[in-house]
């Protein structure tokens, strides 16, 4: 008796956590992909359909995306331009924070140099200023230095941001190689950029992907500094372009939503395809404290 | 020793005694290490010291607050900011930990839900804000749409009005960060050894007992970490409110970040932009000083 009453509680209880699991999971579906279903609704609308009470698209038609791919609207004239705009920007980001931020924590953490606390601090107190905040000095400086309406400028802001990061996880990741190493190769004769060129930088691969793929993405994500630095011309990004929509009247939603997909794709590409790396990188040192 | 390698350059054999060799190696090391931190050191110095230091120096002039004070958008933009913050990262983060449990079962349809989840941040945030905002468009927008269709009445215009507007802002950047910091939280739980589970699974605690007295107590340095750090980049975000709702309708819905940029150059006037960034200080200040404590002690790394 009292055997079968608890097993039919148990498979009640089980039920219980099944429909539970398949309620939240459909609450989670529908809000992650509510505002990514729209997004490609309206990039496959057309013109009139865009303006009406339509919920799923009445003719589908990839017409949008041909106009953004031909640069047939005059918003888009030079989009693949910013396209490469885009991309010139990040990877020299990603380049420049993975070369500061591999000699930086290098020094720090296998040459022990003696005020390496203060690199750490400093490091420490750019990643907890907000980025925007120091936008409008920023805007002066350039001025300054001639860079406006000049990658330069919005790749030193990006590197600025990105390196803080990359610091602490190529310290923390360096923990894990053994200073043993490092001593050996000394003894041997060799010289800090030899170790650091011959031992250090091949141990830390993954953490290079890593990093790499966050400074790419953040400069991908940019838009206030490319949007304040970057006036016009050829040196535009996308988000800079895609922002430009807003000001007309009657933006075409069917061609900004399109056009956003298309510069959504290369980083989703990115992410999935680094995204245990990214995950562990992250991660890293989780929760020590 | 007698094994040299080839790396060894023929200038340091004539060396003698090994002291000199050490003495001028560590000379060299001090060279290298110079060379080694200068990019960084430039860098810091040109493009974060300059710049705040010329920001305070911009945001020096007591005639700019005595104009920011005066303005009637400037303590609608304070509320707005704080009610970003308190909402928005709250909000936020007890949804992140209480999913990352949920994403801590077994099983394939977990990983694959957990794949989707994650959507929102590999996004960039500037398609994902501009779809919101056409989103949440009071006549043509799918929200709405799918009211009339289902209700035959028409939606609310999320965008054009105060209240709304701003709470769509909160509702566009918890959709974009949550996953983000639902994987922080999620790392955190799975750093907790699970013999510390099945000790209370013997023990008999239920699932609440177990999340109030395994995992509340052990994430909880972290869960505040997280929340001094969301608060700060919170504090800057200036793409939600630009794209959801422009700051709009009537300048309502500004926060400190827009209405800076906004004062400093749809207004052409640097001193009042920087002015209003500046009056965050008292709320920034605090958090960076206790962040940085808590960063360098515990080595939270996000």
């Amino acid at each position: 008796m009292t055997v079968q009453r608890r097993m039919s509680g148990q498979r009640r209880g089980r039920a219980i956590n099944t429909i539970g699991v398949w309620v939240l999971s459909a609450v989670l579906l529908l809000w992650t992909l509510l505002p990514i279903y729209n997004i490609i609704r309206v990039s496959m609308q057309d013109k009139e359909e865009v303006l009406s009470t339509s919920v799923f698209p009445v003719a589908p038609s990839p017409d949008a995306f041909s106009v953004v791919i031909h640069q047939a609207y005059w918003l888009l004239e030079t989009f693949w331009n910013q396209m490469g705009n885009s991309f010139y920007i990040g990877i020299t980001v990603a380049f420049l924070t993975l070369a500061i931020g591999t000699l930086t924590s290098f020094t720090i953490s296998r040459m022990r140099i003696r005020n390496g606390w203060m690199l750490t601090n400093a490091a420490l107190l750019t990643y907890v200023i907000p980025m925007s905040f120091l936008a409008i000095p920023f805007y002066g400086i350039m001025g300054k230095y001639g860079l406006t309406n000049n990658p330069i400028a919005v790749i030193a802001v990006q590197v600025t941001f990105a390196t803080p990061y990359a610091i602490f996880i190529f310290q923390q990741y360096s923990a894990s190689i053994p200073f043993e190493l490092d001593e050996a190769a000394r003894i041997d004769g060799a010289s800090p950029p030899q170790i650091f060129f011959r031992i250090y930088l091949p141990l830390m691969a993954p953490a290079l992907v890593a990093i790499g793929t966050y400074a790419l993405l953040l400069s991908w994500n940019e838009y206030l500094y490319a949007f304040l630095l970057l006036s016009g011309g050829k040196v535009v990004t996308v988000p800079v372009a895609l922002g430009k929509f807003l000001v007309g009247d009657e933006a075409p939603w069917n061609y900004l939503m399109a056009a956003a997909i298309i510069y959504a794709i290369p980083p989703l590409l990115i992410y999935y395809g680094v995204r245990r790396k990214m995950h562990g990188g992250l991660t890293m040192g989780g929760v020590k404290g | 020793m007698v094994v040299t390698t080839s790396i060894e350059s023929p200038a340091a054999a004539t060396n003698t005694t090994p002291l000199a060799r050490r003495r001028r190696r560590l000379g060299a090391d001090k060279l290298w290490a110079l060379a080694f931190v200068t990019p960084y050191v430039a860098v810091f110095v040109a493009f974060v010291i300059y710049p705040i230091g010329y920001g305070l120096w911009l945001g020096s002039d007591p005639a700019s607050y005595r104009a920011l004070f005066s303005d009637p958008v400037y303590p609608r933009t304070v509320v707005n900011t704080l009610l970003y913050l308190l909402f928005g990262v709250n909000l936020k983060l007890l949804l992140a930990l209480l999913l990352s449990g949920f994403f801590m079962r077994k099983g394939w349809w977990t990983k694959v839900l957990l794949l989707i989840f994650m959507l929102p941040w590999a996004i960039p945030a500037l398609p994902s804000y501009l779809s919101i905002n056409w989103m949440l468009n009071g006549q043509w927008g799918l929200i709405n749409n799918i009211i009339w269709h289902v209700a035959q009445v028409d939606g609310p215009p999320w965008l054009d009005s105060h209240g709304l507007a701003l709470g769509s802002v909160i509702y566009g950047h918890i959709w974009k960060w949550l996953p983000f910091w639902t994987l922080i939280f999620l790392a955190g739980r799975m750093a907790i050894s699970l013999e510390l589970y099945e000790a209370a699974d013997v023990d008999g605690a239920s699932l609440v007992q177990k999340f109030t007295h395994v995992t509340l107590p052990l994430m909880a340095g972290m869960y505040l970490v997280c929340t001094m750090l969301s608060t700060i980049w919170a504090l800057g975000d200036f793409n939600a409110v630009r794209f959801i709702s422009g700051g709009g309708p009537a300048l309502s819905t500004h926060v400190l970040a827009t209405l800076g940029i906004r004062n400093a150059f749809e207004l052409g006037d640097p001193g009042l932009g920087m002015a209003t960034v500046l009056t965050a200080l008292p709320l920034l200040i605090p958090l960076v000083i206790l962040l940085m404590r808590q960063l360098r002690r515990s080595e939270v790394t996000i």
